[in-house]
């Protein structure tokens, strides 16, 4: 067993245990940091298979976005420390159990399927350079399509993200925005406002003709 | 060199989804179960770099791939963290059994 062998075995039980970890923690913040661990672990994996460029993405988008994110967002919904309830016995019983089904099929099928040995396996390099020519390529091969659509998306992505987590104005405020001056107007130019539950009959008509 | 059979990296992805499906499975609170949808798209990213490194070694093609899932699923979360804070801010609660309606 080589080095290279071990390293990866290493790795994948790295990984393997903080996923296992990070879905089955009691408190919502150890379980973001196990996730954080298993993305680093993944990335480590993409070193090991030298394709270092994937790997420094997966490192600046999910470790230093997607994690980032997800804990702030823990941080502004509950309090950290809190213990999720526990799930049912039921329940876990039976996903354990669905899952147990789905990871035995699915090992049964790639442990039968036999692939074919590449010929003369020749060293898999990925020149960054070589990432960018192909990306923004507009002949045959080229990902310049796909890519601007990504944009495309990323910006839709923001500007929805702005709008929803805008905070609504309190329809309050807006009523007496719309509704105190014609108050005013009505009571014959008293500076008191007047309160928008009983509003006088001329104003009241006026803000049905309007 | 690639003394790993392709099939032993298959079989980290194949654990590391079914990790991330049981976790979707048995949490009820939505932060969690978008950390377990990560742990997913995760395992289909090792899968793509792992087929463009054994079976096509002269092509990007996964590697693009990978780029572009990596892409989306930021995208993804940052949409569902916004809906999440919305949600919260309405129902004071983020569990899904307790969220009966997304309008407002």
């Amino acid at each position: 067993m080589t080095a290279y062998q071990i390293i990866f075995y290493l790795i994948s039980a790295f990984v393997l245990a903080t996923a296992v970890l990070a879905v089955t923690a009691n408190r919502i913040f150890r379980s973001a940091i196990w996730l954080l661990f298993s993305l680093v672990g993944v990335a480590a994996l993409y070193f090991w298979m030298q394709v270092e460029f994937v790997a420094a993405v997966q490192i600046i988008v999910y470790v230093g976005g997607v994690v980032v994110l997800i804990i702030f967002s823990i941080f502004l919904t509950q309090q950290s420390g809190s213990q999720l309830p526990k799930p049912p016995l039921k329940r876990s019983l039976f996903a354990l159990l669905a899952v147990l089904f789905g990871f035995a099929f699915t090992y049964n099928i790639i442990a039968r399927y036999r692939f074919a040995p590449v010929a003369a396996a020749k060293p898999f390099v990925v020149p960054v350079s070589a990432i960018g020519e192909q990306m923004l390529d507009t002949k045959q091969h080229g990902f310049v399509l796909p890519f601007e659509v990504v944009s495309m998306l990323l910006l839709a992505a923001m500007i929805g993200c702005i709008v929803i987590a805008m905070r609504p104005v309190p329809k309050e405020k807006a009523n007496q925005k719309r509704t105190a001056p014609v108050g005013a107007f009505g009571d014959n130019l008293t500076d008191l406002p007047r309160p928008a539950a009983e509003p006088d009959p001329v104003s009241m008509m006026e803000e049905k003709t309007t | 060199m690639n003394e790993i059979p392709l099939t032993h990296i298959l079989f980290l992805s194949t654990a590391l989804f079914f990790i991330g499906m049981y976790g979707l499975f048995t949490r009820r609170n939505l932060i969690t179960m978008l950390m377990a949808i990560e742990l997913m798209l995760n395992s289909v990213n090792i899968n793509f770099v792992a087929f463009n490194k054994y079976l096509y070694p002269d092509k990007l093609n996964g590697v693009f791939f990978t780029l572009f899932i990596i892409a989306v699923a930021a995208a993804e979360a940052a949409v569902a963290i916004a809906i999440f804070i919305n949600l919260y801010r309405n129902h004071r609660s983020i569990d899904v059994e307790e969220t009966e309606q997304m309008r407002y």
